[in-house]
């Protein structure tokens, strides 16, 4: 069994991550475990465990929680958040985590590519010719490929 | 009646059946939908990286709508709670809403908050009504027994949604469908969410979320499933002969947009509601309902 290391806990997670927008209500989880017990993703992978990840933030294990998989395993459902009886904001805060995560370097591949694709083209998929020809052929209105309004938005906040 | 339409990435290029159902529905109906046509991706998929670039996304969604005096009328569930939650927010805290203006602002545009984000079946429900969808009925489903897939943002967070709808026992998208004539077909965990959100990071995951509804759904009897977003017809349409290859199962059971399941009730033949478009099969399905081969 691993021996748990205290030196290797980041003191002072647990504030950063309480300053995250909507991960404000974190130290009032008193670890029931209702959002574990309730979690459609816990039910097939029992490697998602949004209790645990509480006390781990508690506990400052900063790199196991910013650099580990869990934390993009949640299927943003909401119901642990719509059920915890404490008014944590669960979801929320695992969004806050996956932010900090992204600040910190530790983005999969695949949503660093998502947010390149909105930041490029305004959408996620940009409506290409023969999205076009099959729009017209549906009698759907034409849509311009990408949106300029919404690039220039992101570029200017960068 | 008049809503802004608010497509979002996946329905204009992916679930055009959805798009066009909807409108065909909508125009019967007499809802109007405008099209903005700088609608840009509602930002829920730039959340997980960056929640303020993606509320900027949603509050310009929100400024172009709000310019033309219309409130928004949704049809995929990510938009509808990006949107709504967005609004919600800028709502309440006024040092967002100021920096929220301030960048706006740097590409000519306003939000002053007035924009009401309604879900398409909301719309049915709260501005159609139950009776005026059963008036426009002209072909008997005979009883079709549907298994509705409510997903979670539709539904949740809850508060954002001002409590329409209770998220622990939902009913609206079930009465949706028993006003045209369908059975609703009650099965176990209704309402576990399709796993979608779950296949950029762990694609074994999320098929095995997908596949645990797809056996209750198989299991309660139903014959058509119900879906109100692209997200969770991805999930149980184009996922479900790879679930069935992987995990040596059969369904073969046709997933429906909302929209499709009332066009049909309301006489609108197949190409007008792109049931050619849905990945299992749904001629048998249309077969069984107009009689016609």
């Amino acid at each position: 069994m691993p021996e748990f290391q205290m030196e290797k806990c980041t003191s002072g997670f647990s504030a950063m991550v309480a300053r995250e927008p909507g991960a404000e209500g974190i130290r009032s989880c008193y670890a029931c475990g209702t959002c574990t017990a309730g979690c459609p993703v816990r039910r097939v992978n029992p490697a998602y465990n949004p209790r645990k990840l509480i006390r781990m933030i508690h506990l400052g294990m900063k790199d196991e929680i910013l650099k580990g998989k869990e934390i993009w395993l949640c299927s943003s459902c909401y119901t642990c958040q719509e059920r915890c009886p404490q008014g944590v904001r669960i979801t929320d805060m695992i969004i806050a985590l996956r932010n900090l995560a992204v600040r910190e370097g530790h983005a999969p591949s695949g949503v660093s590519m998502q947010a390149d694709l909105i930041k490029g083209q305004g959408r996620l998929y940009a409506l290409d010719e023969f999205d076009e020809k099959k729009r017209k052929k549906a009698g759907l209105p034409s849509l311009p490929a990408e949106v300029e309004g919404a690039i220039e938005l992101l570029e200017k906040k960068e | 009646m008049k809503y802004a339409l608010f497509l979002g990435c996946t329905i204009p290029a992916r679930s055009r059946n959805y798009e066009m159902s909807a409108r065909a529905v909508a125009h019967r109906l007499g809802i109007e939908f405008v099209d903005i046509f700088d609608f840009s991706c509602c930002g829920f998929p730039l959340k997980s990286s960056d929640m303020k670039q993606a509320g900027l996304l949603a509050a310009r969604n929100l400024a172009l709508a709000e310019a033309q005096g219309l409130p928004i009328c949704t049809l995929c569930s990510a938009c509808t709670s990006m949107l709504a939650e967005e609004a919600h927010l800028l709502a309440r805290d006024r040092a967002l809403f100021e920096e929220v203006n301030r960048e706006l602002g740097k590409v000519g545009l306003s939000y002053s908050g007035h924009v009401k984000v309604k879900h398409f079946a909301r719309v049915l429900m709260e501005d159609v009504g139950l009776d005026r969808i059963r008036e426009a009925v002209t072909v008997d489903l005979k009883g079709l027994p549907v298994a509705t897939h409510y997903g979670c943002h539709y539904l949740k967070p809850s508060e954002i949604y001002e409590g329409v709808e209770d998220p622990e026992n939902p009913s609206s998208l079930e009465a949706l469908v028993t006003a045209v004539g369908a059975r609703s077909v009650e099965y176990a965990h209704k309402r576990d969410c399709c796993g979608g959100a779950v296949l950029v990071a762990d694609e074994e995951t999320a098929l095995k979320m997908a596949k645990g509804k797809l056996d209750h759904v198989k299991n309660a009897g139903a014959k058509v499933m119900n879906v109100v977003c692209p997200f969770c017809s991805v999930m149980y349409d184009d996922n479900q002969k790879s679930i069935e290859n992987q995990f040596e199962v059969s369904y073969g059971i046709p997933v429906l947009f909302l929209p499709q399941i009332l066009g049909l009730a309301m006489g609108f033949d197949r190409k007008e509601l792109g049931l050619n478009m849905n990945v299992v099969k749904t001629k048998g399905l249309t077969e069984e309902i107009t009689g016609e081969k």
